[in-house]
């Protein structure tokens, strides 16, 4: 909402300078987000006559002037505007001035061969106006010399502050006033409402829908004339942005400025018998003033004559019956809009204006004579003519509401004791009455008891937001300052601080910082993905109805395509070495699962002095990861299976998952599918994996006290084996087999060696494995060992391995 | 007992001029010049070695003269004896002497041909890091853990009741259209499903699951359809709630000032309250930081009004709107609190000096390594919460 400083101070007496208008301004909610005096940027700009045009010897579109700017030396200008000529007076910018609209610092120039001093200059280019056909033209009598915008009545500060929806009543500059009044800066002016001795019946309007437009009220005026706003009306509006059309239609803006209360003017001459509220009918559409075509339907109210609909009600009126400079007689509609209707009106077309903004925050609905009379007034003041009586259709809801106040609530709510007489002074500056007693000592039988204050506090009509005690407390306290709220420690519980995160934030903060320390940068992706993304995962469960474009559409259910689309920017951006990971959710049907993922891209290790060539990652480098990862996030990794059944993201033959029993999966990984790499421009090997960290059983908490333990007095014993097995047979399995031969006195089982080739059947591999034995408290015998050994052999056997010879 | 004998071996070493089995001392003190001076001289080991059989071996001139004092009587062998023994410790020592010298050179030569170019480069091994928003989120749990603050969590596809209706907004209020939503067009019959605009709906949860005394934080990633230069359509929020009995607007002044303290690690942070609007919070606060420019950048510390200051907004807040607290079937009478909400990707941007919003969510591997943390960083109390 912007005003102008003089605009405000019609409203306010005030002697308070600007800093102190604005700092009061934000102290009390009205938070100011710029302010600005046109002025300013005007300084080196003054009023000029010129003397004489001639034709620009070089030049047929170029005139030279000279100007006479009221020091005695009249200047040669060189000068494209068409209207130039002798006798005219305008603005000037002196050598040195600085145009407003582009920057340019005026310098004496040669223009085609003619020396220049200065500029004339256009309303474009001093930033006051869209008009660029020619340079300004003043009144003949405006003073040659003096500075343009002091005359010009611009030396006017604009403020614009931000109001906050609940605040209708300060979306109005008188509103705004009486703030400042209650804050202490001044007196609010009285407001005069003129009486309008009525000519003849007011027109024939009429409410049919008394829920969305109870009232409407509307007066006529015959015989006007319209034209141009008068001066000091234009300036205002033009000051804080808004454009003057004609008379007419700036008498409505600038009493919704001023004022707070939206009206509309119809063309009588447009109308065809009486002019109805009623709700839309399905289909019916109307041509805006802002040039486009809205369908309304039977949720929303119109206002209609016989033949068609004029007005959105409430929010913008039609083009068909808007004043033009032809309009001879007006009819001024002042209606009360129901707040909710006009929401979900203006929702639903996703029109807003200044009128919608004011009808669905809640206008004054106690204003509507008052703001009609305001406006008949003006009108036949500014246009001439005369005004009908009113017609009053319906009735705005007046009930006033009342709530019952303790001023003690401050000091309870706000922590903040302000005297109960400056909070009743608050709320009566404010417009509120009120009745009723403070807190009190009283003796009842000569027993003093304290008795709790207890007011009514009767809400000004403006106010549609206030409803309750701690609306009340909310208005001291603004206005008393927040400054005098006191700072108050919260009580704190003895001791030092308790652990106060989840256990799946701890999970996180684990694997987030493992994955980090083992290299992996920490990516943040967006949650949502395009169809495409999702398809290639298997397809998102949510998909937003209002997308804010087709690559951010449904909510992703697996971290992968975040990653990929970030790995394939990096590989854009020639990233030698790719390692990323994200922590976050994955959007089920069902529920948001938290998860890791991660991609590993690019080269594991440069080329190096030692290392020699660069070394790509392969599958086991993931594997590595997710075991890794699995084990920071307290899932039992040595009782996790690993079954070659990754999802389609990855190479059918070069990916797992890891398992807990056969159903629960706890991670998958491996190298990603190359038809998945290809669709998001992926080079090279790329290996992935991605731990759903929702299904890691959640540890249960014993204690801190571990269960005991003493290292063995005798050293491990270490054989190895080497197996000939089939091909078909899985490393693992061979290795858990050995494993459990002897779950005593093996320990360990590593797979260290694997071979094929010459000296081992086709179709048959050799596995070579290391054993650790762990004796007790006595060595082993060799006919232990021996057992042990057979026992090995055996368990080998029986996956069809033999011992190799 | 071996019989008595010479040495009739031909000794090798220069003691072989001493062909007599017993020596005068005069002999004696040259023989042992003699070797200590060959001993001396010795260039390697294996020329030591056969100096040491020469003298001290089983058949060396050394040990021949000590086997001549076996037969002697005790005068005699008292009067012989002691400069044979010298002998043979002399020798003795000086083998080991010139022993050590000599594998102390061979070290020597052997460390100087194994030196290599140290300057040539290491492999350290990849470096991680952990992205600025999550170490701030750790940061500001650590701040309110010492302030008695649990975490609490939700869910981001929510439902209006949750995002909106609990808070005090209800469908016609003009507060919705502030929130740009993302909606879903599959709904539960009676609900709208949508992405949270923020983390409040977890102040409904956490007050619906949770019998008071409450003091939670939110954190968690927020969604409005905005997008430009200062907005992405998914960012951060950290929500803060307290329900207590007594619970003032003083208590939320003195909670903000003391998390904005010790999370800038500051203690000249300037707070500037402003009455705002906010559905389900009465009285509203915005809350603005004073900060100082600084060569040109935004310094968080001191008051905004001085010259060359100005304030920045980082909270909205305010004491919990009594319908909200009612919704959550609590006894507004019996219990009141404040809340709180702000942006955490903004309070990384304020305390680290990133300036771009949209580079939070490139994953660009040079700015996570540039602004990102290491995985040890981990705030703390002891160590300070910032990294």
């Amino acid at each position: 909402m912007k005003f102008t400083l003089s605009w405000l101070k019609t409203h306010l007496a005030t002697d308070a300078d600007l800093p102190m208008i604005l700092k009061a301004l934000t102290d009390i909610g009205l938070e100011v987000e710029g302010v600005e005096n046109p002025a300013e940027k005007l300084g080196a700009f003054k009023i000029a006559k010129v003397l004489s045009a001639e034709r620009h010897p070089q030049a047929d579109k170029l005139q030279v002037l000279t100007v006479d700017h009221g020091d005695g030396n009249p200047l040669q200008v060189v000068c494209g505007a068409p209207n130039a000529r002798a006798g005219l007076v305008g603005v000037f910018g002196v050598e040195g001035a600085v145009v407003p609209a582009n920057g340019m610092v005026l310098k004496k120039t040669a223009i085609r061969g003619v020396e220049s001093n200065g500029m004339m200059c256009s309303f474009r280019e001093l930033e006051l106006g869209d008009e660029h056909d020619g340079i300004i033209e003043l009144a003949a009598h405006a003073p040659v010399g003096q500075n343009y915008a002091a005359w010009a009545g611009l030396d006017d500060p604009v403020i614009d502050v931000s109001i906050t929806p609940n605040r209708q009543d300060c979306m109005g500059v008188r509103g705004i006033a009486r703030d400042l009044a209650a804050k202490g800066l001044g007196t609010l002016n009285a407001i005069v409402v003129p009486v309008i001795e009525g000519v003849g019946p007011g027109p024939d309007v009429r409410t049919d829908d008394p829920e969305g437009c109870p009232a409407f009220f509307a007066r006529t005026v015959t015989g006007v004339t319209n034209g141009q706003s008068p001066e000091w009306m234009a300036r205002r509006l033009k000051a804080i942005g808004q454009k003057p059309i004609s008379t007419l239609v700036d008498i409505t803006n600038y009493i919704m400025i001023d004022l707070g209360r939206p009206l509309h003017v119809y063309d009588m001459a447009m109308l065809k018998g009486p002019l109805v509220a009623r709700k839309g009918r399905s289909g019916e559409q109307v041509l805006a003033l802002n040039g486009k075509t809205y369908t309304v339907d039977p949720t929303m109210t119109v206002i209609a004559d016989d033949e068609a609909v004029h007005d959105i009600g409430g929010i913008m009126g039609g083009e068909h019956s808007g004043a033009t400079d032809a309009t001879t007689q007006v009819l001024i509609e002042c209606a009360y809009f129901t707040p909710e209707h006009i929401a979900m009106t203006g929702q639903k077309l996703t029109l807003t204006s200044d009128a919608r903004g004011r009808f669905e925050r809640g206008v004054d609905p106690a204003f509507l004579d008052d703001g009609l009379s305001i406006a008949a007034d003006l009108v036949m003041k500014l246009c001439g003519g005369t005004a009908s009586e009113a017609t009053r259709a319906g009735q705005p809801p007046l009930t006033p509401k009342k709530v019952s106040y303790d001023p003690a609530r401050c000091l309870g709510l706000a922590g903040v004791d302000v005297p109960a007489a400056e909070q009743k002074r608050i709320l009566q500056s404010l417009g509120f009455t009120v009745e009723g007693d403070e807190s009190r000592v009283e003796y009842q039988d000569g027993m003093p008891v304290s008795i709790a204050g207890d007011w009514t506090v009767t809400v000004p009509t403006w106010r549609r937001d206030v409803d309750g005690w701690p609306d009340l407390v909310e208005e001291v306290v603004r206005i008393v300052g927040l400054d005098h709220v006191p700072s108050t420690p919260l009580p704190r519980e003895p001791g030092v601080a308790r652990p106060t995160a989840t256990p799946e934030q701890l999970m996180e903060r684990r694997v987030r910082r493992t994955a980090a320390a083992r290299g992996l940068s920490e990516a943040i992706n967006w949650s949502f993905i395009s169809e495409k993304e999702a398809a290639s995962v298997g397809g998102g469960a949510w998909t937003l109805a209002n997308p804010i474009s087709e690559d951010l559409k449904v909510m992703r259910p697996s971290l992968l395509p975040g990653l990929l689309s970030a790995t394939r920017r990096n590989m854009d951006r020639g990233a030698p070495s790719i390692r990323l990971f994200e922590l976050g959710r994955r959007y089920g049907a069902d529920k948001e699962r938290a998860a890791v993922g991660f991609v590993l891209a690019g080269e594991k290790a440069p080329r190096g002095w030692q290392s020699g060539k660069a070394q790509g990652f392969t599958a086991f480098d993931a594997k590595a990861e997710v075991i890794a990862l699995l084990g920071a996030a307290g899932a039992p990794v040595a009782n996790l299976q690993n079954f070659g059944e990754a999802s389609a993201a990855y190479h059918p033959g070069q990916s797992g998952t890891l398992r807990l029993g056969p159903k629960v999966v706890l991670a998958e990984y491996g190298v990603l599918h190359p038809s998945l790499a290809k669709q998001f421009g992926l080079t090279g090997m790329v290996v992935a994996g991605e731990i759903f960290l929702d299904a890691i059983p959640a540890r249960r908490k014993t204690g801190f006290m571990r269960a005991p333990y003493a290292p063995p007095a005798l050293q491990a014993v270490k054989r190895d084996f080497a197996f000939i097995v089939p091909e078909a047979v899985e490393a693992d399995a061979l290795v858990r087999a050995v494993k459990g031969a002897d779950k005593k006195a093996i320990v360990e089982a590593r797979l260290f060696d694997i071979f094929t080739g010459a000296g081992v059947e086709e179709g048959h591999k050799s596995l070579a494995i290391e054993v650790t034995l762990q004796p007790g408290e006595k060595s082993f015998s060799q006919e232990e060992l021996d057992a042990i050994s057979t026992a090995v052999v055996k368990a080998a056997a029986k996956l069809g391995g033999t011992l190799r010879g | 007992m071996p019989p008595f004998s010479c040495s009739s071996r031909p000794a090798k070493a220069r003691g072989d001029t001493f062909t007599h089995c017993e020596k005068t001392m005069t002999e004696i003190s040259a023989l042992k010049a003699g070797l200590l001076a060959d001993i001396d001289a010795a260039a390697t080991t294996d020329a030591l070695e056969a100096l040491r059989v020469g003298a001290i071996g089983k058949n060396g001139v050394v040990t021949g003269l000590l086997k001549t004092l076996g037969p002697m009587s005790a005068e005699e062998r008292l009067e012989k004896g002691p400069p044979i023994q010298d002998l043979r410790e002399a020798v003795t020592a000086a083998l080991a002497a010139r022993k050590a010298a000599l594998e102390e050179a061979a070290l020597t030569a052997k460390l100087a041909a194994e030196r290599i170019d140290m300057t040539l480069p290491a492999d350290i091994g990849p470096q991680g890091s952990v992205h600025p928003v999550s170490q701030v989120m750790d940061e500001l749990t650590e701040i309110f853990a010492d302030l008695g603050f649990s975490v609490a969590t939700g869910p981001e596809i929510e439902d209006d009741w949750h995002n909106f209706t609990a808070l005090n907004i209800p469908e016609t209020h003009p507060a919705r259209a502030m929130h740009d939503t993302f909606y879903f067009p599959q709904n539960p019959p009676g609900k709208a499903m949508l992405l949270r605009t923020h983390t409040s709906p977890v102040q409904i949860r956490t007050m619906k699951d949770q019998e008071p005394p409450i003091r939670i934080i939110a954190p968690g990633r927020v969604y409005r359809s905005d997008s430009d230069a200062t907005h992405t359509p998914m960012f951060h929020q950290i929500e803060g709630l307290v329900i207590d009995k007594g619970i003032t607007l003083g208590h939320l002044k003195w909670t903000l000032e003391t998390f904005l303290k010790a999370f800038f690690e500051r203690e000249d942070i300037v707070l500037r309250l402003r009455p705002s609007y906010f559905p389900f919070t009465e009285p509203s606060v915005e809350v603005d930081v004073g900060y100082t420019l600084t060569n040109g950048q935004r310094v968080i510390g001191g008051d905004g009004d001085a010259p060359g200051g100005g304030w920045l907004e980082v909270l909205g807040s305010g004491m919990v709107n009594r319908r909200v607290i009612e919704a959550c079937g609590l006894d507004p009478d019996e219990w009141q609190g404040f809340a709180f909400g702000t942006g955490v990707d903004r309070l990384a941007m304020l305390k680290y000096g990133m300036n771009d919003l949209r580079a939070f969510f490139d994953g660009d591997l040079r700015w996570l390594r540039h602004y990102g943390f290491s995985a040890l960083d981990v705030p703390t109390l002891s160590g300070g919460v910032g990294a």
